[in-house]
């Protein structure tokens, strides 16, 4: 495809503003000040060496199933289920390899959160993303829009729970770190304030390395509590090409115009009713719809 | 009119081969929902992680749910814009409606991993979530219709009061059911636009709210006709042809408006590439476009298609077609995921549920006063 659609996005986007009901556009300052304290991680793909202490840490804690082969032995996960919240693969090419770790991203503006319909996922003001499993009923609506295609369901159950990683949010109202960074024994994987993180991954980028001039999860949809540097392009690493746009800000213009539709549609029915029904009143044959000549049956009012 | 009841009592009940497959088909399709309620939703269905949402999200919900517009359409036709002549069809259409509605929420009983737990919509509140919004309008709305249905009933069962409180509020309720119509329509585009990286741009759009809205009261007015067509081949009922005729006469006008802001949004945006580099997508949008939209506005648009009854069919079965088109390739086929065929067990609850609407039409037919004049040709027929 020679074009990405990422870059189309912006085309996109900056053409239907004229269009459309255009997205709110976030202010930059607001959310940089509103973000920089959350909770963060950055993840450095050139440190990591794919020990997998934090797979480990994580599902101990978690209190997730291992894997296991047909024979009990246990086995590596494959990718993010709903028994593995944070797995740790790798890619490799001819001239190159890299270790990337995959987890809930915990996003600034998380679309699960804005459209799960009975309010089972919360953006807590710290930083994490959690699920309150008491609510859910199940529609996976979550699952849908998230643009990283975080949350998983328990399929082989019959009333089956979404999983995904809670940044241990339990632990850091201890003000204790998250199992899997505190795990890690080569500091690939580091813990603190989204600036804090931002402003090493910077530093980094500056530095020594080859890495690319990108830091993975500062704007994407519109900024995530994980951040990532690497000395590969992020989508040989398998992350999606993943427009800046707040993904709520698209949908709540809508949900805020559903009053004015309720107004509109209640007032333009009553004047249309009482237009029409007015003739009646004068004799003048409303009744047997003849009247109705000069109005083409449109079931179109708005 | 306790002759009227007699007569409808004897209405036979149309048992050919067609028939009994229907009720096999609905059965089975009862029986596998009960299959999946006590295996679950990964022992039935082909779903995934990677593919959350199926044939019954895509093609049950969102196409049903488009397709049930001519209920709000015809009603607001024949009582806000006083356009009495349509009145023989509305029963029947806000009738389709109920049933439709129904089979959705059913629908949703088996895709909802919870399905037990469906009534936290109503206590747990997310009003920023559009499917919050769908799911307390079609609560709401399935309780409109059924108001707006009930006089059928009370005018069978001979109630006198409650047909009179019901024929007070008449207008209230159909003005209710257009505003939450108009909500639920376009908030099921809503839903999608959340997701613009994950929908092919060619499918995806800011403007699916309008789009989905556009294109339901069409495919709405369309499902009328395909009623009247079942109603008469199955009941002997006269194809309404010449006033079908007139209200199909606004579907161009629809389908015309929907086509052009979509081909001015593909060319502002510059989408149009996507359709000269070819390949699936581009074939399965001029599928859509052509198919789905224009075939329809050039059958609509010909007082002679319009009003052959063989034309004016072929006409509604092409503009129902193309929204279930348009909700599958947005909502499925174009929708970034794991690959996915649905499985015998999602069909066959698919299949099994129209199914179940068939009978629940065929039953309002038999027994219910459902077309307000029997005619004598009717009638006799019987």
């Amino acid at each position: 495809m020679p074009i990405s659609r990422r870059d189309f996005l912006k085309v996109t986007g900056a053409g239907l503003g004229a269009l459309a009901l255009p997205a709110a556009p976030v202010s930059a300052s607001t959310t940089e000040i509103a973000t920089d304290a959350t909770a963060s991680m950055l993840y450095d793909s050139t440190i990591c060496v794919g020990c997998r202490a934090c797979q480990v840490a994580c599902k101990r804690r978690a209190g997730l199933p291992p894997d296991v082969d047909p024979s009990g032995l246990y086995e590596m996960p494959h990718d993010l289920d709903s028994k593995t919240w944070t797995i740790i693969k790798l890619y490799k090419d001819q001239n190159s390899d890299s270790f990337v770790k995959n987890q809930c991203m915990h996003c600034i503006h998380p679309a699960c959160v804005s459209v799960c319909p009975v309010g089972a996922l919360e953006k807590l003001e710290s930083g994490p993303v959690i699920y309150h499993r008491e609510r859910c009923i199940g529609c996976r609506y979550c699952m849908a829009a998230c643009p990283f295609s975080v949350p998983k369901t328990e399929w082989e159950k019959p009333l089956p729970f979404i999983q995904k990683c809670d940044f241990c949010a339990d632990l850091q109202a201890n003000g204790e770190q998250p199992k899997c960074s505190e795990a890690c024994p080569t500091g690939a994987l580091i813990y603190g304030t989204r600036k804090a993180m931002l402003d090493i991954a910077r530093g980094r980028l500056v530095g020594e390395g080859n890495y690319v001039q990108h830091i993975y999860g500062e704007t994407e949809a519109g900024g995530t509590s994980m951040v990532y540097i690497s000395d590969l392009d992020f989508t040989k690493l398998g992350f999606p090409e993943q427009s800046d746009v707040s993904l709520p800000d698209i949908t709540w213009p809508y949900m805020q115009g559903t009053l004015g539709v309720i107004g509109v549609m209640v007032t333009l029915s009553t004047a249309i009713y009482l237009r029409t029904h007015r003739k009646d009143k004068n004799g003048n044959n409303g009744n047997n719809g003849s009247n109705g000549n000069n109005q083409p049956p449109k079931g179109k009012e708005a | 009119m306790a002759v009227r009841l007699g007569e409808i009592r004897l209405r036979r009940y149309p048992l050919g081969p067609g028939m009994i497959l229907v009720w096999v088909l609905a059965a089975l399709g009862m029986g596998v929902a009960v299959y999946r309620w006590i295996y679950g939703l990964g022992a039935t269905t082909n779903l995934s992680d990677g593919r959350p949402w199926g044939l019954w999200i895509s093609f049950d919900m969102m196409s049903g749910i488009g397709l049930a517009a001519g209920a709000f359409t015809v009603a607001a036709v024949v009582y806000i814009f006083n356009l009495k002549k349509f009145y023989p069809i509305v029963r029947a259409t806000i009738l389709t409606g109920f049933i439709s509605y129904t089979l959705a929420a059913l629908t949703l009983m088996v895709d909802l991993s919870q399905p037990q737990r469906i009534w936290h919509l109503i206590i747990y509140w997310n009003i920023h979530s559009p499917l919050f919004e769908i799911g307390w309008c079609v609560m709401l709305y399935l309780t409109v219709l059924a108001l707006e249905f009930s006089p059928v009933l009370f005018d069978a069962l001979n109630w006198k009061v409650p047909l009179k409180i019901i024929r007070a509020i008449t207008i209230p309720l159909i003005i209710a059911g257009v505003t939450l119509s108009t909500m639920h329509q376009s908030t099921l585009g809503t839903m999608l636009t959340i997701l613009p990286d994950k929908i092919h741009p060619l499918f995806y759009s800011r403007l699916f709210p309008l789009y989905f809205y556009l294109t339901a009261i069409a495919a709405g007015l369309a499902m009328t006709v395909f009623e009247s067509f079942h109603s008469s081949r199955t009941y002997g009922y006269p194809f309404e042809i010449k006033m079908l005729s007139k209200l199909v006469k606004g579907i161009p006008w629809v389908l015309g408006i929907y086509f052009v802001i979509r081909l001015a949004e593909l060319f502002i945006t510059g989408k149009y590439l996507y359709l000269l580099q070819g390949g699936a997508p581009a074939v399965m949008f001029i599928i859509e476009m052509v198919g789905g939209v224009l075939v329809p506005i050039l059958y609509f648009s010909d007082p002679n298609t319009r009003n052959d009854v063989h034309g004016i069919t072929w006409g509604a079965f092409f503009t129902m077609g193309g929204l279930i088109l348009n909700r599958v390739n947005a909502a499925l086929i174009f929708m970034d995921g794991s690959f996915y065929l649905p499985s015998w067990q999602e069909l066959a609850v698919t299949v099994g549920l129209t199914c179940l609407g068939l009978i629940m039409f065929d039953a309002a037919v038999r027994f219910l006063p459902m077309f307000p004049e029997p005619t004598p040709k009717a009638v006799k027929r019987l």
